[in-house]
């Protein structure tokens, strides 16, 4: 980071002094890196010591590092206005953004492996570090969180600071947020190669990486929290109440299901203090939760800002937006049970999981219609932005997977869906459609604006990112409904005589082409990722002089 | 607080806007689109029905329990018992039988198949394959050739008894560790693998001395498998001439076999199966092609 506004730049300058909040972050590192040196000696877990290394590591290089910003900056504090406007923090926002570009390449490259693995199990190659089961929280863990949460990250700490009109709050708190929340990532990521689970599916990391979470996301939620607080408009847009649910409750989610109590400082395992469906309840409360806070109410956040701001038209209804949030935050927390159709939970646990899914239908859908309304007067710009083409389509594909929620959390329709591949697809109908491509779009807006750049380097590219991943959605999960019904059907067909008619083997045998389908249409989602890596680069690369390209310097008509 | 509490009207829809601005964006006054908010009461509506005639809401020691009385552990013991129910009178005359009772019946062999199919999927298929055919070191049902013998019987024993499992009346018989005992020299091995070969009608290397090799394998080879090398189904010697291999037919697997010895194993299913179970299987597995 490199000095900004005002002062005199030098360690000698008298009136120069550390702030609370170096100073508490330079003690909390110290203290981190002795404790870390005595867990790395004392441990008998080389996956354990290794990350207490780690640990040790990004405290030794997180105080240097405040330090030598320390000896570089100013005396004053960077302004919060000026010449009366905003003087916007956009660092952390540019390091978000291009970490989620980074990390969630490396989530669809796993998810490409995984599916192959599937379909060709000797792609397991008999190595523990890359099995299936390794594998699998890896690739969910680092398109969710990962590529998700830095595309969170980014968008909030932009949307908030533009929406409130004010400098993001904290000096070193927001720096402290986004290079903590990668930290972790990376910590949980070689963890689950390493061996290191606590077995509870999207909360797979153990108690100390859970920790260390809390403590960013606290820093994270404080930081938001303070900024529209010392908002400069008299209210607080839409979307920022999306993403204060969003923060609010995945506290709530992160600190009710990783309840745990460790075997001892010096070792990486735990015990959950929930047993048995006890336990079963709350992960999936708090699964169906991270999909409700984190992949809903974040993104809807996303789309929120990012659709009238690209289609410059103002949002569909403000009464619509007021209704249709209260009524997803209040009824999405009770759906999780429905995860647990037909198990040991017992019967009036499954109902209201199953009738509040039924009533969640139109709030959902209340986010779509503000969405796709919203583009009324602005149609023809789908023509020729493929930027807006895609922040519309994953509406679109967002009001299609909470159409088929609801549709699969009804207990005669989940009998048959529950545990087959059409869970897979309808997860990767709203990862895909919806998740990823609201994501590209807030990037492809994004970059332009933080590197103050007047376009993308090419809308020609953006559009065959669109069209090839958009055919690598369609493959995917029309493969995996084609997979899901085949293979429910498979199991509970009887013969005439009172036999099932396919053994379980032969329900796998009969995965296989589906399995290679849905790899294909992975691979072609990641070739799209790759496209938008390159053309995020060269936007930002580019001179601003020359980067009006003779053939691209009108939209065009996209087709 | 500049310009955002002015009157706006939106010109395409002629919708005023909320007044407030951010960042450029306006919000309209659109009132709730009917279509959604009927839909969204009908789903409660819908919800509410539901509580009424299902288990739904908690109380203090138990749940409301719906005007149905239905329950889902209610629910699938009735589907069990109709199964059961509608199985009844072929299971009951299937334990009855005789094992060449049931194969003479065609009405009975064609229950007992269609349940040993199930059984087989669940329990042998992961060893024998979805049909049977087998994997190295797991044996072909479908052919001609059996190692511990193919009459209903002998295969009756075989699953119920298993393969060198736990069960004290458990099939045994080993094939020794020629080489891994010292019993005898690698060049020895090598010469048997060739002879093995060619009892098969397969090439053998250069090296290959016929006589040499017919004399070894009636000193060690013979007394199992025979001197004609035709096998024993008594220990479950292996046939070497019909050219079936268990564990493959290349010279390194077969010196393998004789370095190491061979001895897999399969349980005994009637620890875990009932006895009309394993007589459906026997039959099953009897009619997949090589019964005798």
């Amino acid at each position: 980071m490199v000095a900004q506004t005002g002062g005199v730049a030098g360690p000698f300058n008298p009136t120069k002094s550390m702030t609370a909040g170096e100073m508490t972050l330079v003690i909390a590192g110290v203290g981190m890196f002795f404790l870390s040196i005595l867990v790395a000696a004392k441990t008998t877990s080389a996956p354990y010591a290794f990350h207490a290394w780690l640990f040790a590591a990004a405290s030794a290089a997180s105080v240097l590092a405040i330090f030598n910003r320390y000896l570089d900056r100013p005396a004053a504090a960077p302004l919060a206005e000026v010449d009366g406007k905003p003087n916007y923090n956009f660092g952390p926002v540019k390091f978000s953004t291009i970490a989620a570009l980074v990390w969630g390449v490396a989530g669809f490259l796993v998810g490409v492996i995984i599916a192959l693995q599937l379909a060709f199990p000797t792609l397991n190659f008999d190595l523990s570090w890359i099995s299936f089961g390794r594998l699998r929280p890896l690739h969910t863990s680092a398109v969710i969180f990962a590529f998700g949460g830095n595309v969170l990250i980014a968008t909030s700490f932009y949307v908030v600071q533009r929406t409130c009109r004010v400098r993001l709050a904290g000096d070193l708190a927001p720096w402290f947020v986004v290079l903590g929340y990668n930290f972790f990532i990376v910590i949980a990521g070689t963890g689950y190669l390493l061996g290191i689970t606590q077995g509870k599916e999207y909360a797979e990391p153990e108690w100390y990486a859970d920790l260390f979470l809390t403590v960013v996301w606290v820093a994270y939620f404080l930081v938001f929290l303070i900024t529209v607080t010392k908002r400069k408009e008299p209210h607080i847009y839409v979307a920022n109440w999306f993403y204060i649910a969003f923060i609010v409750t995945i506290a709530v989610l992160h600190l009710g299901n990783n309840a745990a109590v460790p075997v001892s400082l010096y070792s990486p395992k735990s015990y959950i203090v929930w047993a048995g469906v006890q336990d079963a309840m709350m992960q999936w409360w708090y699964g169906h939760n991270a999909v409700g806070f984190f992949l809903t109410a974040g993104f809807l956040a996303i789309m929120y800002y990012f659709v009238p701001k690209r289609a410059e038209r103002p949002l569909y209804s403000y009464r619509l937006s007021i209704i249709h949030f209260w009524a997803l935050i209040f009824l999405y927390m009770w759906a999780g049970p429905h995860h647990l159709h037909y198990t040991a939970l017992p019967d009036w646990a499954q109902t209201l999981g199953m009738t509040f899914s039924i009533m969640l239908w139109m709030p959902s859908w209340g986010g779509m219609i503000n969405g796709l309304m919203t583009l009324s007067g602005a149609w023809d710009k789908l023509r020729t932005d493929p930027v807006l083409r895609m922040l519309v389509v994953s509406v679109a594909f967002y009001g299609m997977s909470t159409f088929e929620g609801p549709l699969m959390s009804i207990k005669v329709v989940n009998s048959l869906s529950h545990y087959t591949d059409w869970t897979v697809g309808h997860v990767h109908s709203g990862a895909l459609g919806w998740v990823g491509y609201v994501s590209f779009g807030a990037i492809y807006c994004l970059v332009p604006w933080l590197w103050n750049k007047p376009q993308l380097y090419s809308l020609r590219l953006v559009n065959w990112h669109f069209w090839i991943s958009t055919i690598g959605i369609v493959l995917y999960i029309t493969s995996m409904w084609v997979a899901g019904i085949l293979q429910g059907l498979m199991w509970r067909s009887y013969t005439a005589l009172g036999f099932l008619e396919s053994s379980f083997i032969e329900t796998v045998e009969a995965m296989h082409p589906f399995y290679v389908i849905r790899a294909l249409g992975g691979a072609l989602f990641l070739i799209g990722a790759l496209i938008m890596c390159w053309n995020i680069y060269r936007t930002i690369v580019t001179p601003v002089a020359v980067e009006r390209r003779a053939s691209e310097g009108a939209l065009a008509p996209a087709e | 607080m500049t310009s955002a509490h002015k009157e706006h009207i939106d010109p395409h829809t002629g919708t005023s806007t909320t007044g407030h601005e951010w960042d450029g964006i306006r919000e309209l006054n659109t009132p709730l689109p009917k279509w959604w908010l009927y839909m969204f009461y009908a789903t409660i509506v819908w919800a509410l029905g539901y509580f009424v005639v299902y288990p739904s809401w908690p109380l203090i020691s138990s749940h409301t329990p719906g005007l149905l009385g239905w329950s889902s552990r209610g629910a699938v013991t009735q589907e069990l018992a109709a199964l059961q129910h509608k199985r009844a009178p072929m299971v009951s005359a299937l334990s009855q039988a005789s094992l060449p009772e049931i194969v003479k019946d065609d009405k009975l062999r064609g229950f007992a198949v269609a349940q040993g199919r199930a059984a087989f999927g669940d329990n042998c298929a992961p060893c024998h394959g979805a049909g049977g055919g087998g994997a190295v070191g797991y044996p072909n049902l479908n052919d001609d050739e059996w190692i511990w013998g193919g009459t209903l019987d002998d295969i009756h024993q075989t699953i119920a008894f298993g393969i060198r499992s736990t069960h004290e009346k458990t099939r045994v018989g080993m094939m020794p560790a020629f080489g891994q005992t010292g019993m005898l020299k690698a060049s020895e091995i090598n010469m048997l693998a060739d002879h093995v070969r060619a009892l098969a009608g397969l090439s053998t290397e250069k090296s290959y001395d016929r006589a040499a090799g017919e004399k070894l394998f009636g000193e060690q080879c013979a007394a199992c498998h025979g001197d004609a090398a035709k096998g024993n189904q008594e220990i479950g010697a292996p046939n070497l001439t019909d050219k079936i291999w268990l564990f493959g037919a290349d010279r390194a697997a077969i010196a393998e076999g004789i370095h190491r010895g061979r001895g897999s194993m399969m349980p005994a299913w009637n620890e875990r199966l009932d006895d009309t179970t394993i007589k459906a299987l026997t039959v099953y597995v009897h009619s997949l092609g090589g019964g005798k």
